[in-house]
């Protein structure tokens, strides 16, 4: 009860400042989320680390949904460890030119972060100071998570899912 | 750091510089890591850090296994407590599932969370004596993780790559074997661990090789995310079992202890009290278990929790059960869920994404080993050759949680 007053003023706070730049708000299992756009997405975050004391980047990643407009999400997890409450803030870039300005000027720890999303997803992040792959190889050509790529060889005839009733 | 150790830059005819390849395979980093290094004499200039040398994809493969196949993609990541990954694991997903979980399941599973957080520590501290040159240590203690690991073959069948519990609890009881081989070892453990502290702690040389070894503000772990030990070893009170307490730790009475300067010193420090600490926690545990009703190792959930064989062979429900856990066609919510535990090395998160098909829509591990491992060739700079190695021991970085 108490982490959802907690969630609305945060989300009060949130409209406040950037309207309605802060959209599909929702709390499933108590953690608030909410989406905003790649132009306000670093104000976002540093409002959130300075004003509302969310001072611990807790992750940042990315989700592929193909077929969609704005087909890659890059989702923040924050932490704002003095009044323990967690926030993930996503924000929808399109598939065909995945860029996203970079969050490293606001906390250096999202480097690596940064790098294995680029690495996985493909999300170029502008103004990253060394977006280079991290576990994969350099030249491995694509970028594995991302859907259309199969986990394993596709013109294999004997793991079809239709023979595992999936 | 820098302030610590100055360049020297004098005028020496010698001033070229040497590119050291530290890895990926060397004795003395104990993983697969590698970092270029140019070395300015034993100081190290500059760094630069390659990983993924044991790069899995387990974020793909899991993204094609159903929840109760993916337990075992979480024991390699960090293989030195395995347990904590495995419970991580099945919290989350109990999490998703609004799964309520009987007390007694949750102290057993603190008993090897807790075991488990001791091995990790075990080896991260007999490390650093290792490393600075006190083998003894390393022998002393050492044996304690076998004794640990005899544990969980007692609970599970299996020491290092557990695969413990599943979803919804444990798939057997404890036996009285593994109760008596939790006493014997509650009872010399802090025996040899308080000689381990006699061999180390006040130990001149050892202080003079760690205090003021890569010291860190809070300032720049909070910065870096850094968490667990090395984050409490700054001074910041953060501790994912007490800030947000799962599996029932919010029962327990223990303590997050802190360092003040973040120095290896420090960390090591931190280290052994939560080793104390966990010894608590499991001594409190033995005692709540005897007031628990006794046979209950599984919450009810026969949608996800797989019967045991025999009923499968002679119950109709049992087998129906068998059938639709095995094949996946059970119904999840489609739902997201983050859920934290607090690993050996910090902050192990879960990021699931349901759709509610048979197998995760998107899982993303938070893996500590990795987000702390990136301040390690930044911090490097300035340092000696010598220190550099020990501050890899005491950021306990596991290959298998950073590469994932």
């Amino acid at each position: 009860m108490e982490e959802t007053t907690l969630n609305n003023d945060i989300h009060v706070k949130l409209t406040e400042r950037f309207g309605e730049k802060v959209t599909a708000v929702s709390e499933p299992y108590g953690l608030l989320t909410f989406v905003t756009y790649k132009d306000v997405i670093i104000n976002v975050l540093s409002h959130l680390k300075n004003e509302l004391k969310f001072n611990f980047l807790t992750d940042i990643t990315a989700v592929h949904y193909p077929g969609k407009d704005h087909g890659i999400a890059v989702v923040y997890h924050l932490h704002n460890m003095v009044e323990k409450v967690r926030i993930r803030i996503k924000v929808f870039i399109s598939e065909q030119n995945p860029t996203i300005p970079t969050a490293t000027g606001v906390w250096k720890g999202a480097n690596w972060m940064e790098r294995e999303t680029y690495d996985l997803f493909g999300v170029k992040f502008e103004g990253h100071p060394d977006l280079r792959r991290i576990l994969n190889m350099d030249d491995l050509g694509v970028h594995p998570m991302l859907k259309q790529y199969p986990l394993e060889d596709p013109n294999r005839v004997d793991k079809k899912d239709e023979f595992f009733g999936r | 750091m820098n302030h610590n150790h100055p360049v020297f830059t004098d005028n020496d005819p010698q001033s070229e510089l040497v590119t050291l390849n530290l890895g990926p395979t060397h004795p003395a980093t104990h993983g697969v890591f590698q970092n270029v290094l140019q070395l300015d004499g034993e100081r190290i200039v500059s760094g630069v850090s390659t990983i993924g040398y044991i790069h899995r994809a387990f974020e793909k493969i899991a993204e094609h296994r159903p929840f109760y196949q993916i337990t075992p993609l979480t024991d390699r990541l960090n293989y030195c407590s395995s347990p904590i990954n495995n419970m991580g694991w099945h919290m989350t997903v109990e999490k998703l599932l609004n799964i309520q979980i009987p007390k007694r399941v949750d102290y057993l599973r603190v008993i090897i969370m807790e075991l488990s957080r001791i091995a990790d520590h075990i080896i991260c501290n007999t490390i650093i004596g290792q490393d600075t040159g006190a083998t003894t240590t390393f022998l002393y203690l050492f044996q304690f993780r076998e004794h640990i690991y005899e544990i969980f073959e007692e609970v599970c069948g299996a020491r290092l790559t557990t695969n413990i519990g599943r979803i919804g609890g444990f798939e057997r009881d404890f036996n009285d074997i593994a109760f008596a081989k939790i006493d014997k070892f509650l009872k010399e453990f802090p025996k040899a661990l308080k000689e381990f502290e006699n061999l180390l702690t006040r130990n001149r040389i050892f202080i003079d090789r760690t205090a003021g070894v890569a010291e860190v503000t809070q300032e720049t772990a909070l910065e870096y995310s850094w968490t667990g030990p090395l984050l409490r070893a700054t001074g910041v009170d953060y501790d994912v079992r007490v800030s947000d307490p799962y599996s029932s730790y919010q029962d327990f009475d223990f303590e997050v202890p802190v360092g003040t300067s973040g120095d290896i010193y420090d960390r090591y420090l931190v280290r052994n009290e939560e080793m104390w600490q966990s010894v608590r926690i499991i001594e409190q545990a033995i005692v709540k278990l005897k007031t628990e009703p006794k046979g209950i190792f599984h919450a009810d959930v026969p949608e996800f929790y797989l019967p045991p064989k025999q009923e499968v062979y002679n119950n109709m429900e049992a087998l129906i059960y068998h059938f639709k856990i095995v094949m996946g066609e059970i119904d999840a919510p489609k739902a997201e869920v983050y859920h934290a535990v607090e690993g050996g090395n910090g902050e192990l998160g879960f990021y699931l994404i349901n759709d509610g098909g048979r197998t995760p829509y998107r899982l993303h591990f938070r893996r500590p080993s990795f987000i702390n491992y990136q301040m390690f060739a930044p911090m490097s700079e300035g340092m000696l050759l010598s220190d550099a190695i020990i501050n890899m021991s005491s950021m306990n970085i596991i290959a298998g949680e950073l590469d994932a």
